[in-house]
């Protein structure tokens, strides 16, 4: 059995895993066939499902675990990440600068070992 | 046939098929499949699915074109919101394994969701409620089980069944075909009993979780007298509230005759006897009953009923044709009530824990004065054509009265500096709900013209209890010897100081209860249009004596309850007609 990968990502867009980003944010884990999952608190979701993200309530700051198992969960769980760290790409309005919540914060964590 | 125990709130049997509304007003057949059926529901399910995905992508396209991506991307959100696969799997468990029809899943389904998303502590995702719940109104309608508008389309008699009834939804039904209603929430002096009883609609509310058990179209009795709904009813019960609603008809005949009779006790002692209303066409039957003058005019069924926010013109016209169509005798508006159970068009208070002890009434009318003050200026406007009175709703302290007086003769200055008809010298009033004010009352009666006692509110703040809340409700008793002493005191300082007092809460509707004020010393009840008759039975049937016996006998009572059972006892040996089995 492959191995589940486990990140921990932080929401850095103003207004939040709204209802466009969720909707991008599905599209982008559809393209992977690993199971992939985020949450926070020990509750995880679907990855797959916009309306599980968007009941996660996650505003700006909000620190989510992802994980994903499955062939291409490397690769899902990088393309994911850098969504997180590009602020979902909203940048239209007025920041265009990637957020700094990034990098420094993010792990590479085995899940069987206690957080 | 299954019986459920509620609270009357508005009086008359009705009997019909049932129209089950859910919380947003579809229609859901709560109906289950049988298992043979399973296949075919799901199919339709997809089906409709499909439909609704196909109508959402030419949304998009079409809106991306006319508006931007940006905008045309709610849609493409909604589109993935309906493909949701943990939604697809929960609508398919619930379909296949519990058997439940596909409306019914679709429904649930989708509720649950948006309320997930409410109770989020995020008003943009709180928003997106709205979008589950667009999808779900789209698959039912998909599926047949809703028609697009909800109460508008109605085109036979119905009994209206559903959690819960707002007091505007209950002025807007259709009253050529909602013979009656029943809720699972609601209480017996909240606003939605009072507009039932203003449209003479048999009511039962607060009965608690039943809509589960009733489909549509299944038989219905509402017994608004006793707070009993049957459903499914056995021939032997259907005939019986059959020969019920005859001898009620006989009845409301029989009372007819007494329109133009005096409401006078026996030996003489007069009872001014009003109407309460809430919509200007209510004068209409309130004449046709004999009423002596409009009570208790509820203005802020002005706001709930109309889609936009009334302007000071429609103020006007409204309290014109009252005051024109009183022809002379006394209209008392009551100036605007809203707050708690009853908001307007804009939020006017946001998130308040205690709303009946927030800010409502004339506390929110003081501070929205842009609301507040076309409404005085109509009042003084209108008062140009017949016997107006004003008067302002929980008033409080005597710095409320004064500030809300002021603010009176400020409008009547503006109206007098820019020439426009009107007229200044009108009795200013103000109700007595709050036991502060009873308290204070001695000091009060220095200052205000007449003196109206609102006994829902009353009770309410007497009680501590809020009349909506479907767990306390029952607590809830404008009879209870607590209120009644308060009633007592304030015909006391009312006698004292020689200021006309009224009763024009619930209370004084019911017959029995009206002897019982009338022995208490009062001498001016307004109620609703349907009671009138059956007051001025009552009254005309004892003498001033006899009603002073109860009041007696009633001071000696501890409870609400043991009041109730001995004015009915006495009811029932003077006016026997009136007791209706």
């Amino acid at each position: 059995m492959s191995k589940a990968l486990c990140r921990t990502v932080v929401v850095s867009n103003p207004q939040g895993l709204h209802a466009r980003p969720a909707d991008l944010l599905v599209r982008m884990a559809n393209q992977f066939e690993s199971v992939i999952q985020i949450g926070r608190g020990g509750e995880m979701v679907d990855c797959k499902s916009i309306l599980s993200l968007l009941t996660l309530g996650a505003a700006l700051g909000t620190e989510l675990t992802l994980s994903a198992e499955g062939n291409d969960a490397e690769t899902a769980i990088e393309s994911i990440e850098q969504f997180f760290q590009r602020g979902f790409d909203e940048a239209d309005d007025t920041q265009s600068a990637p957020a700094r919540a990034g990098s420094d914060e993010v792990r590479e964590t085995d899940p069987t070992s206690p957080a | 046939m299954v019986e459920l125990q509620g609270i009357p709130v508005s009086p008359g049997v009705a009997i019909g098929p049932a129209l089950v509304l859910d919380a947003a007003g579809y229609r859901i057949p709560r109906s289950l499949l049988a298992a043979d059926e399973v296949d075919a529901e799901f199919a339709r399910l997809r089906d409709a699915v499909d439909r609704v995905s196909n109508r959402l992508e030419s949304n998009r396209l079409e809106t991306s074109a006319v508006a931007g991506e940006h905008t045309g991307d709610i849609f493409a959100a909604q589109l993935q919101m309906l493909h949701d696969p943990r939604l697809q799997a929960e609508l398919r468990r619930r379909i296949q394994e519990e058997h439940q029809s596909a409306a019914y899943a679709v429904s649930r389904v989708l509720h649950n969701y948006a309320e997930a998303l409410r109770k989020l502590d995020n008003p943009l995702l709180a928003d997106r409620a709205e979008d589950v719940l667009d999808i779900e109104k789209q698959l039912l309608f998909c599926l047949g089980a809703v028609s697009e508008s909800r109460l508008l389309d109605l085109d036979e008699a119905v009994i209206i069944l559903s959690h819960v009834l707002t007091p505007s939804e209950t002025a807007n039904l259709d009253r050529r075909y909602v013979r009656g209603f029943c809720t699972e929430t609601g209480g017996p002096g909240g606003h939605t009993a009072i507009v039932a009883k203003g449209l003479e609609l048999p009511a039962v509310v607060g009965i608690g979780n039943f809509l589960d058990q009733v489909g549509n179209r299944i038989k219905v009795i509402v017994d608004g007298d006793r707070g009993r709904v049957i459903l499914d009813p056995d021939a032997e019960t259907l005939a019986s509230y059959k020969k019920r609603l005859k001898a009620r008809r006989s009845l409301t005949a029989k009372l007819s005759e007494l329109r133009d009779l005096p409401a006078e006790t026996i030996d003489g002692t007069p009872l001014r006897l009003s109407a309460n209303i809430e919509f200007p066409h209510e004068t209409t039957t309130c004449l046709e009953r004999g009423a002596d003058g409009i009570g208790l005019y509820r203005t802020e069924f002005l706001y709930l009923s109309s889609a936009e926010e009334p302007s000071e013109e429609d103020h006007y016209q409204a309290y014109s044709q009252v005051v024109r169509e009183m022809d002379g005798r006394p209209v008392v508006i009551r100036t605007l009530d809203l707050g708690a159970d009853k908001m307007g068009h804009r939020p006017l208070a946001e998130h308040e824990h205690n709303p009946f002890l927030g800010l409502r009434s004339i506390r929110l009318s003081l501070r929205n004065l842009d609301l507040f003050r076309p409404q005085l200026r109509a009042i003084l406007r209108a008062a140009v054509h017949g016997d107006i009175r004003v008067m302002f709703p929980l008033i409080t302290t005597l710095a409320e009265f004064r500030q809300a007086r002021m603010l009176l003769n400020v409008v009547a200055e503006d109206l007098e500096e820019s020439g426009t008809p009107h007229r200044s010298n009108i009795p200013v009033g103000m109700m007595v709900e709050v036991p502060a004010a009873v308290m204070m009352l001695d000091r009060f009666v220095e200052e205000v013209d007449f003196l109206s006692i609102g006994t829902n509110d009353l009770a309410q703040y007497t009680l501590a209890v809020d009349r909506s809340n479907e767990y306390v409700a029952d607590l809830y008793q404008s009879s209870d010897p607590a209120v009644l002493r308060l009633i007592a005191r304030c015909v006391e300082v009312a006698k004292e100081h020689d200021r006309p007092l009224s009763i024009c809460g619930e209370m004084s509707s019911n017959p029995a209860r009206a002897l019982l004020l009338m022995g208490m010393g009062v001498r001016h009840l307004s109620v609703p249009p349907s009671s009138l008759l059956r007051v001025k039975k009552a009254i005309r049937s004892v003498s001033i004596g006899q009603c002073e016996q109860m009041a007696q006998r009633v001071m000696q009572l501890e409870a609400a309850r043991d009041v109730d059972l001995y004015l009915l006892d006495r009811l029932g040996e003077y006016v026997p007609e009136l007791i209706v089995t």
